[in-house]
C-alpha cells in the first residue's frame, strides 16, 4: 500500500517536472531543424518535398530535349552534365537513369511523402483536436530519416557509373547484375538503400498517422464527424502499413542477389559472354513483390489528394459535401481492391489466363468507387455559390484529370487491350493524367488552401490563376498527345524511337510535348515565387480566411506548441454544415453547438436523441408564436 | 494542472501502446509477403523446395522462445503487483533465454552449413530459411532491446505509470516474436 502511494508521488512529480520542461525557451536547432512539432515537420516536409519536386521536373525536362529534338546538339548541357551529354546529346545510359530517377523521386519522394507527410502531419493533430502527434518523436524521426534518403537519392548522380537506370520498378535481372548497365552499379546500390531509409521513413510515418487518428480524437469526435482529408489520410496510412513491408521484403531478397550470391531472381543469365552461376531463380516472384506493394502505392498517392479537394470543393462551393458516407466507403473500397489487383501490372508476364481474367475483373470493380467519388465531387459544385479560389481550381483541375485519366484505366485494365498497350505512350499518359497531374494538384490545392494556416500568411490570388492556368493546360498539352502516339505503339523509354520507320511520324508531337512541357516548367515559377515570397511578406492571413467549418481554423494564427492555448475546445457536429437553410452565416463551425443554432437544426442532426428532439419542437413551436404575435 | 497532464499523458501512453500493435501488424506483414514469396517461388518448379530435414536445434531454440514468453509474462505480472524485484529477476531471465535463443538459431545454421544447405543456393526455397530464420532473428535483438530498456527503467525506478508502459509494450512484442517463431517453424515443418 505505502509503496502505491509512493508511486503515485512520484507520478505527480514527474508530471511537475514535464510541465517546467514545456516552458523552456526553445532553441533555434529544436524550432527549425530537429523540431518534433507537427506543423514544423509538415513544413520541413513540404518544402523537402518542393525541392524533390523541382529536381524532377527539371530531370522530366532534360529527356524530353533528347526526345523533342533526338538529332539536335546542345553544347550547354554538356557544359553542365559533363560526360553525360558529351557532344551535347545526352547519352543513352544517362537517359535511362534520368527516366528512373524522375519516375523514383515523383512517385515516392514528392507524392508519397510530400504529399501525405505534410498534409497528414498538419492536418490530422489540428482537424481531430489532439496536441500532437501520438509520437512526436518517431515523426521527427520520420522527417529526418526522408531526408537522408533524399540525400543518397540525388547523390547517386555523382557517383561516376551514375544513377540507377532500370526504371523505377528495378525489375532484376536488369537490376540485380551490377555489371549488366552501368546503372545498375553503385547507382542501384544507392537507390536500394535511400529506398529501404524511405520505406522506414514511411512506415513510421503511417504508424504515427494511424495511432493518432484513432487514438487522439477530441471530445465528439467520433470517426463519422472526421472531415474527409482524415478519413483519406487513414486509410492511406493503413494501406503503407499493409504494402510496404512487403516491399522490403522484395527489395532485401534483391540486394541479397546483387551482393550476396544468392538465386531468388536469377536464372539462365549469360553477361558478356560468360555464363553465370545462379540458377533456378524467378524474376517473376521480384513483379509479383513489387506490385503488391506499388499498385497500393499508387491509391497512397492519390487518395491524400482527394481528401484535400473534398475538403477544399466543398468549402469553396459552400455546400455539404454530396454524399459524406458515400465519400468515406469508396474510399474504404478503392483501399481494399487495391490490395487485389497488382496482376494486371503483370498481363503479359506469361500469366495463366483465367488468373489473368481474374484481375481484370477486380480491376475493373475499382472503377465503381472512383466514378462514386467523381459523381459526388460533380454534385457537390451543381448549384454551388462557387468561390473560384486558387485552392478550389487545383480541386477542380484534380476531377478533371482523375476523370481524363481514370477512363484510360478502363483500357488497360482489359487483360486482352493490355496486350498490345502496355509499355507504350498509352500507359505512360494514363498514370501521368490519373496519378501525376491528378496528385499534383490536389498538394497544389492543399498548398494554396492551408497556406495561411501554415505560414499565416495569404498566397498571392493573381499569381495563382496564372499558375494554374498554365500547369493545367501545359499538363493537357503534354500528356494528352501520348495516348495517340501509344495507340499507334510506341513504346515508353526508347532513347531513340527515331531509329524506327514508323516512329519517324511521331517527332513532330514529340517536339510539342517538349515545348510544353517547357512552358509549363517556367510556369512553376509563378508557384514558387508566390510561395517563397508569401512565407515572409504575404497579406497577413485572418483566422478563418476561408470561413471554414473544420478544427483547425479555431487556432490561432500564431503557432503554438500545443495547437490551442486553452482547452481543446469540443466537437458538435460534422464538418460539413455550409449554408444550412435557417442559419445567418453560410457556415457552421464543428465547434458550435446545436443549442446555438436552433433556427436550422434538422430532425437527423439529433441521432435520435430524443430529448434533443423535445427541446427543438418546444423552440419551434414558441418561434411560431412568436411569429403570429 | 498536474492531473490533466496526467489525463494527457495516459492517452498519449495509449497511442503509444497503438504504435506497438501496429508495428507488429507490419512486420507480420513482412513475414507474409516473405513466405509467400516462398510459396509462389517454390510452387514454380518440382526442382525446387527445402529437401533437407530441419535440425533438431529448432526444437530446443522453440522451447526456450516459449519459455521465454512465459518468464515475460511473470515479469509483467510482478510489476503490475509492485513486486520490482521479481520483475527485475524475471526481466534478466527473460533476456537470457532470448541470447539462448539467438545462439541456438546461429547451431542451427550452422547445421544447416554442415548438411550442405547454403544461402548462397541454386535452389532458392534453402536461401529462404537462412532469411526467414534471419529476419526473425533482426527481431529478437530489437525485443532484446526492449526488455533491455524495461530492465534499465526497473534499475533506475522510473514513475509506475512509466515502467508499465515499457513493460507491456515489451511483453507485447516479446509475445509476438514467439508467436511469430512458431508460426515459421510450423510453416517450415509444413513444407519440409
Amino acid at each position: 500500500m505505502s509503496s502505491t502511494t509512493m508511486q503515485h508521488q512520484h507520478t505527480l512529480e514527474h508530471h511537475g517536472h514535464h510541465d517546467d520542461h514545456g516552458h523552456h525557451k526553445e532553441t533555434f536547432i529544436t524550432k527549425y531543424i530537429f523540431s518534433q512539432d507537427h506543423k514544423m515537420i509538415a513544413k520541413q516536409f513540404l518544402i523537402t518535398g518542393i525541392i524533390m519536386a523541382l529536381i524532377g521536373m527539371f530531370l522530366s525536362i532534360l529527356f524530353r530535349i533528347q526526345l523533342g529534338w533526338p538529332d539536335k546538339t546542345f553544347p550547354l548541357l554538356e557544359t553542365f552534365l559533363g560526360k553525360w551529354a558529351e557532344g551535347g546529346r545526352i547519352k543513352p545510359d544517362f537517359y535511362l537513369a534520368l527516366v528512373t530517377i524522375h519516375g523514383t523521386i515523383m512517385v515516392f519522394f514528392v507524392l508519397t511523402t510530400g504529399l501525405s507527410g505534410t498534409f497528414s502531419n498538419l492536418l490530422i493533430p489540428l482537424q481531430l483536436g489532439a496536441r500532437d502527434m501520438a509520437s512526436p518523436f518517431l515523426n521527427m524521426l520520420s522527417y529526418w530519416l526522408f531526408f537522408i534518403s533524399s540525400v543518397i537519392m540525388i547523390s547517386s548522380f555523382f557517383v561516376q557509373s551514375g544513377p540507377a537506370s532500370a526504371g523505377w520498378t528495378i525489375y532484376p535481372p536488369l537490376s540485380a547484375l551490377p555489371k549488366a548497365i552501368s546503372g545498375s552499379g553503385t547507382g542501384m546500390t544507392l537507390w536500394l538503400v535511400s529506398m529501404v531509409l524511405f520505406i522506414a521513413s514511411s512506415l513510421i510515418g503511417s504508424l504515427n498517422y494511424i495511432s493518432t487518428v484513432l487514438n487522439m480524437r477530441t471530445k465528439g469526435m467520433d470517426m463519422w464527424k472526421m472531415p474527409l482529408t482524415i478519413w483519406a489520410f487513414f486509410l492511406t496510412a493503413v494501406l503503407g502499413v499493409l504494402s510496404f513491408p512487403v516491399l522490403v521484403a522484395g527489395v532485401v531478397l534483391l540486394i541479397f542477389d546483387r551482393s550476396f550470391g544468392t538465386s531468388f531472381y536469377l536464372s539462365d543469365i549469360v553477361l558478356s559472354g560468360q555464363v553465370l552461376p545462379n540458377q533456378g531463380g524467378s524474376p517473376i516472384l521480384f513483379q509479383h513483390l513489387f506490385w503488391f506493394l506499388g499498385h497500393p502505392e499508387v491509391y497512397i498517392i492519390i487518395m491524400p489528394a482527394l481528401g484535400i479537394t473534398s475538403e477544399v470543393i466543398a468549402t469553396n462551393s459552400r455546400k455539404p459535401i454530396f454524399g459524406y458516407h458515400a465519400m468515406v466507403y469508396s474510399l474504404i473500397g478503392i483501399a481494399v481492391l487495391s490490395f487485389i489487383v497488382w496482376g494486371h501490372h503483370m498481363f503479359v508476364t506469361g500469366m495463366n489466363p483465367f488468373l489473368g481474367g481474374v484481375f481484370m475483373i477486380t480491376t475493373l470493380i475499382i472503377a465503381v468507387p472512383s466514378a462514386v467519388k467523381t459523381f459526388n465531387y460533380l454534385a457537390t459544385l451543381w448549384r454551388g455559390n462557387i468561390r473560384f479560389t486558387p485552392a478550389m481550381m487545383f480541386g477542380i483541375g484534380l476531377v478533371s484529370f482523375f476523370i481524363s485519366g481514370g477512363l484510360t484505366g478502363i483500357f488497360l485494365g482489359n487483360a486482352a487491350l493490355d496486350i498490345p498497350l502496355h509499355d507504350t505512350y498509352f500507359v505512360v499518359a494514363h498514370f501521368h493524367l490519373v496519378m501525376g497531374s491528378a496528385a499534383i494538384f490536389g498538394m497544389l490545392c492543399g498548398v494554396y488552401h492551408w497556406f495561411p494556416k501554415m505560414f499565416g500568411r495569404m498566397m498571392d490570388e493573381k499569381l495563382g490563376y496564372l499558375h494554374f492556368w498554365v500547369t493545367f493546360i501545359g499538363a493537357y498539352l503534354v500528356f494528352f498527345p501520348m495516348h495517340f502516339m501509344g495507340l499507334d505503339g510506341v513504346p515508353r523509354r526508347y532513347y531513340a524511337f527515331t531509329e524506327f520507320e514508323f516512329m519517324k511520324e511521331w517527332l513532330t508531337v514529340n517536339k510539342f510535348i517538349s515545348w510544353a512541357a517547357i512552358v509549363a516548367g517556367l510556369g512553376q515559377i509563378a508557384f514558387l515565387w508566390n510561395f517563397f515570397y508569401s512565407i515572409f511578406y504575404g497579406k497577413k492571413a485572418s483566422q478563418n480566411p476561408w470561413q471554414s467549418n473544420t478544427l483547425e481554423w479555431t487556432t490561432p494564427v500564431e503557432h503554438l506548441h500545443g495547437n490551442w492555448p486553452g482547452e481543446i475546445p469540443t466537437v458538435y457536429r460534422w464538418p460539413y454544415d455550409y449554408s444550412k437553410p435557417g442559419h445567418y452565416e453560410d457556415f457552421i463551425p464543428q465547434t458550435t453547438p446545436f443549442s446555438e443554432t436552433m433556427s436550422s437544426n434538422l430532425p437527423h442532426d439529433f441521432e435520435g436523441n430524443t430529448e434533443a428532439e423535445r427541446i427543438q419542437l418546444e423552440w419551434e413551436k414558441e418561434h411560431v408564436a412568436e411569429r403570429i404575435n | 494542472m498536474a492531473q490533466s497532464s496526467a489525463e494527457q499523458d495516459r492517452t498519449n501512453l495509449k497511442a503509444k501502446k497503438f504504435l506497438v500493435w501496429l508495428f507488429i501488424v507490419s512486420s507480420f506483414i513482412l513475414f507474409a509477403g516473405l513466405t509467400s514469396g516462398f510459396i509462389v517461388y517454390t510452387a514454380g518448379n518440382p526442382n525446387r523446395g527445402i529437401k533437407t530435414l530441419l535440425p533438431h536445434v529448432f526444437i530446443y531454440s522453440t522451447a526456450v522462445i516459449i519459455l521465454s514468453s512465459v518468464t515475460m509474462h511473470m515479469a509483467y505480472l510482478s510489476g503490475k503487483r509492485l513486486k520490482f524485484k521479481q520483475e527485475k529477476i524475471y526481466l534478466i531471465l527473460t533476456m537470457a533465454l532470448g541470447i539462448l535463443f539467438f545462439i541456438l538459431q546461429l547451431q542451427a545454421w550452422k547445421t544447416f552449413v554442415d548438411q550442405g544447405v547454403y544461402f548462397i543456393n541454386n535452389n532458392a526455397s534453402q536461401s529462404f530459411l537462412y532469411v526467414f530464420t534471419g529476419f526473425h532473428l533482426v527481431h529478437i535483438f530489437a525485443g532484446l532491446m526492449m526488455v533491455l530498456g524495461a530492465l534499465l527503467g526497473n534499475i533506475r525506478n522510473i514513475a509506475q505509470v512509466r515502467n508499465m508502459f515499457r513493460l507491456e509494450t515489451t511483453s507485447i512484442f516479446w509475445h509476438f516474436i514467439d508467436i511469430l517463431w512458431i508460426y515459421l517453424y510450423v510453416f517450415l515443418l509444413l513444407n519440409q
